[in-house]
């Protein structure tokens, strides 16, 4: 009997050394200490960025025309509590003339997590922050309009942190 | 309520809620509208009403069990939203789906596609005064439900498409239902374009309202007939294809005006292209062979084998009582779904409970363009432009 696990086989990308991809050196060239680390799962390049630069990045990124990420597709946060610094925020981007994709993460603290918003980049991150802020409880710095967005006004937590349980609490 | 200057002196604006109960909202949306007599001033989408925490609940789940929950995301698009999680699912596992498996789940998600542009195109000619259209639109679309629950079993909540493959071989005779479908529907949408095409009503109402150019769209992350309608040929089956999607020979229909108008013609322009998607998956369906990958430990045994091989029983149980564990790592999956790109980003732990789902819906995001649509414009429009946006609320606050 195999083990469980290893029933669907290997990964079958190719995937080529994260270092070597053109997105990656184009970030290093531009600034030394933008990338923190680069990893490559599924064909799905990541790339991690220290929070101080994700917003001069996001601008990098977007204006350079050899990288063109016009279109911000996505933001998810995750929370690794108990792990620390507890949350990644991952922006998926697209590039729309140049056919390439990109996802950027942050990794924040679970004390006082905040963030820069990147609504002057991206006027569609305004309610991904939103979400996230009411989800996760991560503050937005700079965000005109932070306030819940899907739970009640006057609800207390945020129910896709791990502490939270999924039935809730007081029922 | 605000004091402004206008041409004529100071006034004063009055706020008006329209909905969560409303008709034209499509759901439980509500719109605090900011109103300079009948000129739209500030339009300001809440939204929550229906929201049900479908991602916290995946997190509870296995793999295999939150396909349940997709369908209920987006209840008029189902197969989108399970073939982009299973897509995900399937990544982070590596694994290969049969071709044969990859054309059904093509011909039912370009179904769907018509399921939902139907509905859309009903209820927004209702809420503009075609009553008629509506009728005419959800006698073809009972059709759809029908072959849906031909294959599935189940008109609406499919849950059809699973993790490596179909559930379930089609029963004999299906594609000869889907091809009286779509040999009937080409004069159909020919009847909705002579009732709406050139109609000067309809002209009026939806022509030059809500524009939405590409600069604005792009940078609202709006995707789908609403940017291509713009003049943006963005459409993740030809950027990014999936399940086999590079097969096949179809074009991306687009407009330049970015109006209510502009939209309609995409949305109906689709229309046939999903048609001609699905005339090209008919052919290509081998009449036999495998639905579902060949992995002992994800997809459950087949019923005969249980009851002879000691290793489908184990497995079966293994995969009903624990699931299956993925390797740790992340995957964004997305698709087109009738509304635009949704996106699946699957988490897993290693555990065989997904550690973090977070579903990109395309309404919650274009719902976002709703004041630059309206804004400036007159009250009555702002039926169009909810309307022509095309949102599920389900979807937009899952």
């Amino acid at each position: 009997l195999e083990p469980l696990t290893n029933a669907a086989g290997p990964p079958k990308v190719t995937d080529r050394p994260v270092e070597e991809h053109p997105i990656v050196q184009n970030l290093r060239a531009w600034d030394d200490r933008a990338v923190a680390e680069a990893s490559q799962f599924r064909g799905e390049l990541t790339i991690v960025l220290p929070p101080e630069r994700l917003r001069r990045a996001a601008e990098y990124l977007q204006a350079e025309p050899g990288l063109q990420f016009d279109l911000l597709s996505d933001i998810s946060a995750v929370d690794r509590f108990p792990i620390e610094p507890r949350f990644e925020v991952n922006y998926h981007l697209v590039s729309i003339p140049l056919r390439q994709t990109l996802r950027l993460r942050v990794w924040i603290s679970g004390q006082d997590p905040a963030l820069d918003t990147l609504i002057p980049v991206w006027p569609t991150a305004n309610w991904h922050e939103r979400e996230i802020y009411d989800l996760f409880g991560i503050r937005f710095e700079g965000h005109p309009d932070l306030h819940r967005i899907l739970m009640p006004d006057d609800w207390e937590g945020h129910p896709l942190r791990k502490d939270y349980p999924v039935e809730g609490f007081g029922t | 309520m605000t004091t402004i200057e206008t041409a004529a002196g100071t006034a004063q604006t009055m706020v008006l809620n329209m909905g969560p109960q409303h008709p034209s909202t499509h759901g439980v949306l509500r719109v605090v509208l900011e109103l300079d007599g009948e000129t739209v001033v500030k339009a300001r989408p809440e939204i929550g009403y229906l929201h049900t925490g479908i991602e916290k609940s995946c997190e509870a789940l296995t793999y295999s069990q939150a396909i349940t929950l997709t369908d209920r995301i987006d209840y008029l698009a189902p197969l989108s939203n399970n073939l982009g999680y299973c897509l995900a699912v399937e990544k982070l596992l590596g694994m290969e789906v049969p071709k044969r498996a990859q054309y059904i789940r093509v011909l039912l998600t370009e179904m769907t596609r018509l399921n939902s542009h139907l509905v859309w195109l009903g209820t927004h000619a209702m809420d503009l005064g075609a009553t008629s259209v509506m009728l005419y639109c959800f006698r073809e679309r009972e059709e759809i439900l029908k072959i849906f629950e031909m294959v599935s079993g189940q008109r609406m909540m499919t849950s059809y498409f699973r993790i490596g493959g179909l559930a379930l071989e089609p029963p004999p005779g299906w594609l000869d239902r889907v091809r009286r479908f779509i040999e009937m529907l080409p004069s159909r949408v020919e009847e909705y374009e002579n009732l709406l095409t050139r109609n000067s009503i309809w002209l009026m109402r939806t022509q030059g309202v809500g524009i939405l150019g590409a600069t604005d769209a792009i940078a609202l992350g709006v995707t789908g007939p609403m940017l291509r309608a713009a003049g943006v040929a963005y459409d993740v089956r030809k950027v990014f294809p999936y399940s086999s999607y590079d097969e096949f020979n179809f074009d991306v229909p687009t407009r330049t005006e970015g109006d209510s108008y502009a939209r309609y013609l995409v949305r109906l322009a689709e229309m046939r292209e999903s048609l001609k998607i699905i005339r090209q998956a008919m052919d290509k369906i081998p009449p036999e062979g495998p639905i579902k990958a060949d992995a002992p430990g994800i997809i459950p045994p087949p019923r005969e084998k249980m009851k002879t091989e000691m290793e489908a029983l184990i497995y079966h149980f293994k995969i009903f009582t624990e699931g299956f564990a993925p390797p740790p790592g992340e995957v964004y999956q997305r698709i087109e779904s009738p509304r635009g790109e949704v996106g699946y980003f699957v988490v897993s732990d290693g555990s065989p409970k997904p550690y973090r789902v977070k579903v990109r819906a395309p309404s919650f995001v274009n719902l976002q363009a709703l004041p630059k649509l309206s804004e400036g414009g007159v009250v009555a429009d702002m039926i169009a432009c909810i309307g022509t946006i095309d949102i599920v609320l389900g979807e937009v606050d899952r």
